[in-house]
């Protein structure tokens, strides 16, 4: 990317955001304005896409609210994102989770990543050199 | 009777307002602006100023236009383009165009460029035509219908649209916001897309009046 571009997106870029995965449930708090107020809301489900880089960087989180699936894409930098959690890692095998479109009930389950305790610090390590590269 | 800013089209990014909203933008690095000529009615029948967007190498000029910029005493510039101008009498030989004077954030601007050059095409891409079906044994697919009726007129009408060269025309892009007036580092933010490849030259003027009250 233009060096110049670069600069100029920098001040909007956050650098506290976890490092979060496709696969991950997690909660997003968006800021909503009503009648002049703004408030806080939260929205949890799990990511199923992954798109974009800098600036334009989103995740789709998909949740099932009354038997009717919801897809949410966030532009993840925003300011009206205020803060993004990870609610449980998951392990999938894929970088796009569509497969889960098709999917109701007990078949949406995602098996959870277990990351050993004792081997905690390489670990934490090796999620972490994707976050400073980009 | 604008003057325009010369500059570079760099590329286009996104940027947050204050409410939080995004907004697309073209960032666009300014010329030098360099005033080279200043012409006059009576010598040249009309008031106009004529400007070098970029400091280049003496090498990269010829002989005729570095010879007219030694005449005005200014350094090398590449290209150069006159812009009307009520009085010449403010303006100074040599001296940089003053941006803030021309060019304020929140403004509407035009911007003029050569658009990306397409090729020859056809009147779906070119026209946005309609096209006949690809299969179950038609033999119209993507050509010109008919360019009209017989005998009356008897000839076919002036500006009808067909094939031919697309794109690589000058181009202005007109009421664009501009939202960001980098002083320091020489840079526009435009909101939108403008004419042209990135890398390309375009000139940025203020819209009329009336657009901007």
């Amino acid at each position: 990317m233009n060096s110049l571009i670069a600069a100029i997106e920098a001040p909007f870029l956050k650098t506290n955001l976890p490092d979060f995965r496709v696969g991950d449930s997690v909660k997003v708090f968006v800021k909503i304005r009503e009648g002049g107020k703004e408030r806080t809301q939260g929205y949890e489900g799990v990511i199923i896409k992954i798109r974009g880089a800098t600036i334009g960087k989103t995740i789709t989180v998909r949740r099932v609210f009354q038997g009717v699936g919801i897809e949410r894409v966030f532009l993840i930098h925003s300011p009206r994102v205020e803060k993004i959690t990870i609610q449980r890692r998951g392990d999938v095998k894929r970088s796009k989770l569509y497969y889960l479109r098709a999917r109701t009930g007990k078949a949406t389950r995602i098996k959870e990543k277990v990351t050993p305790k004792t081997k905690s610090t390489p670990e934490a390590k090796n999620t972490q050199t994707p976050v400073s590269v980009s | 009777m604008t003057i325009g800013l010369q500059g570079k089209k760099i590329g286009m990014t996104t940027i947050f307002n204050e409410e939080g909203l995004a907004l697309p933008v073209t960032v666009v690095q300014l010329g030098e602006n360099v005033v080279t000529a200043k012409l006059t009615k009576s010598k040249n029948g009309y008031e106009a100023i004529q400007t070098g967007g970029f400091l280049v190498k003496e090498k990269k000029l010829n002989k005729c236009d570095l010879g007219h910029l030694k005449q005005t005493q200014t350094k090398p510039v590449k290209p150069l383009k006159e812009f009307r101008v009520d009085d010449t009498s403010k303006f100074e030989l040599g001296a940089k165009l003053n941006v803030e004077e021309f060019l304020k954030e929140g403004i509407k601007v035009d911007v003029f460029g050569r658009s990306i050059g397409k090729g020859f095409q056809g009147t779906i891409k070119r026209y946005h035509a309609g096209r006949g079906p690809m299969s179950h044994g038609s033999k119209f697919h993507r050509s010109m219908g008919s360019i009209g009726a017989g005998t009356t007129p008897g000839r076919v009408f002036r500006g009808l649209h067909m094939p031919g060269q697309m794109g690589n025309v000058n181009v202005c892009a007109k009421h664009l916001t501009l939202v960001k007036v980098d002083l320091e580092k020489q840079v526009l933010l435009i909101k939108g897309s403008v004419p042209g490849c990135e890398g390309g030259l375009v000139v940025v003027k203020a819209s009329r009046l009336n657009w901007n009250k």
